[in-house]
């Protein structure tokens, strides 16, 4: 987490979040086991991955599919499983962020 | 100081007034015994247009509490009232609305928990929310239960502390009996409590915040220790709001009410109305010549320990009465807080023995209350205690 080094006094009270979009902040990739490999050969670019993920993390370059958001992608595996060409697989994340797909 | 009225009023009476005086922008609750009235008078009072108050009937005190919790952090100065069951059913909001830092008031009328199901008065339900993060404020009759209400609504919005807060009367013998208050003047409650102007709101549209997200093993851990840091700075302010509150109604207030205690050489730790009748026993008792004395919490939570241990040191006797048994075979709660108290209280140890008294509405009267007195001369002449924990007034 990247704000550890701030202590009890240094944030606001009662757990309040005073600006907005600051999930993007929240790395939640660190939650996986599970995290899915990206075809690109086999893609079609139907977007429906990029509809069903529930945390963005499909993303897009210049309309087309440009890779998984991995600090983000929680694992969840639905883009496998809704994914009509079969061209995202779940595999046991290693670790090691980025090493499959274009992502960050 | 400004003129007040002296009226022949109810507690439920005295705090419905209160609450008419401090005009919440939002009230909501459900009504149970011995609380109904506050709801009903508080009712009538939106329908007659006398508030401006938002009043929201719900379905159960779960609801009151979830649509205060809702109104306070909107930005609301919210309110709802309870009793016994009811603060049962809020129990979960409790922590929320402490852990959200919303500056609630709530009046609880002290009723005994179910089961075998009971609406008279012990302290059973509140003593069971004393570790929920809300302040704890006991009042012995109308007076005190009017005037710690309106207190209370500047302690809890005070900028140091924001914390919910709850004003405690005696169910029935305070709730429903007939007593003498003096009531301030409508002008002078509204000055004293202000607006309340809070510093982050959900209705604040041009600073969008998020109020109860989720909050890991990161950061929960850090916004509880704030929580600590915030009842730490209540007693200064529950102090300095006496204070202010002294010069508008002439009456005084501190974190407890130290009764002929100063040379007494035994004492009763007592709550709420009980502490009457243990002060006319004491009356009696300094007549005869016997040196006792009465120490009443008024600040239950957070717990003033080292002034209490202060006033206690010396002593030779100490009786801890307790309304609530909390069934860990080491007596009442308030027992408990006050031996833990004392254990770093200067001089030498302070013999104190619990008195567990009426549960379910059970009477006590001053022939007991007399009787403890006189079990702790014994106990101050011999230094044996030959029983801890006493069950007062149960039949055997």
């Amino acid at each position: 987490m990247s704000a550890v080094e701030k202590g009890w006094k240094d944030v606001p009270i009662g757990g309040l979040i005073l600006e907005a979009g600051s999930a993007k902040k929240y790395e939640t990739g660190d939650w996986r086991t599970h995290k899915p490999v990206w075809d690109k050969e086999k893609c079609s670019n139907c977007m429906i991955c990029w509809i069903y993920c529930p945390d963005a993390s499909i993303l897009i370059k210049d309309g087309e599919m440009s890779g998984i958001d991995y600090k983000h992608c929680k694992g969840c595996g639905i883009c496998a499983h809704e994914c009509p060409r079969k061209c995202i697989e779940m595999v046991l994340d290693t670790g090691e962020n980025g090493e499959a797909g274009a992502g960050e | 100081m400004q003129v007040s009225k002296r009226v022949a009023i109810t507690g439920n009476e005295a705090v419905a007034e209160a609450m008419r005086q401090i005009n919440p922008d939002v009230v909501a609750a459900y009504p149970i015994t011995p609380q109904t009235e506050i709801v009903q008078f508080f009712a009538d009072f939106v329908s007659d247009g006398k508030v401006d108050t938002e009043f929201v009937t719900v379905e159960s005190e779960h609801s009151a509490m979830s649509a205060t919790v809702g109104a306070s952090a909107a930005g609301a100065r919210a309110m709802t009232a309870t009793s016994s069951q009811g603060l049962a059913l809020m129990w979960e909001v409790l922590y929320i609305a402490s852990g959200l830092r919303l500056p609630i008031v709530a009046p609880v009328v002290n009723r005994a928990l179910s089961a075998p199901i009971n609406i008279h008065c012990d302290h059973s339900d509140t003593m069971g929310a004393r570790d929920s993060g809300w302040i704890q404020i006991y009042s012995e009759d109308a007076q005190e239960a009017y005037d710690n209400l309106i207190q209370a609504v500047r302690i809890a919005e005070h900028p140091d502390v924001l914390l919910p807060t709850m004003v405690t009367m005696d169910g029935f013998i305070v709730s429903h009996g007939m007593g003498n208050a003096k009531l301030l003047n409508d002008d002078v409650v509204k000055k004293f409590v202000g607006e309340y102007e809070p510093e982050h709101y959900l209705l604040d549209v041009e600073n969008p915040i998020t109020v109860g997200a989720l909050d890991f093993s990161d950061w929960y851990f850090e916004h509880r220790r704030q929580l600590a840091d915030a009842h730490t700075k209540v007693k200064d302010v529950v102090l300095q709001v006496a204070k202010e509150f002294k010069e508008i109604s002439g009456r005084e207030y501190n974190l407890f009410d130290a009764y002929r205690l100063d040379d007494a050489e035994v004492a009763i730790v007592v709550i709420n109305s009980a502490a009457g009748t243990a002060k006319t026993v004491v009356d009696e008792l300094r007549e005869k010549g016997l040196k006792v004395g009465l120490l009443k919490i008024r600040l239950f939570r957070p717990f003033p320990h080292k002034e209490i241990a202060e006033a206690l040191s010396g002593k030779k006797a100490v009786a801890v009465l307790d309304r609530a048994d909390s069934l860990s075979l080491m007596g009442g709660p308030l027992y408990i807080d006050l031996r833990a108290a004392m254990y770093d209280s200067p001089g030498p140890r302070v013999k104190m023995v619990n008195y567990i008294y009426g549960l379910g509405g059970r009477d006590i009267n001053m022939e007991q209350i007399a009787g403890v007195y006189d079990d702790l001369m014994e106990i101050a002449k011999t230094g044996e205690i030959t029983q801890p924990v006493t069950y007062l007034g149960v039949r055997e």
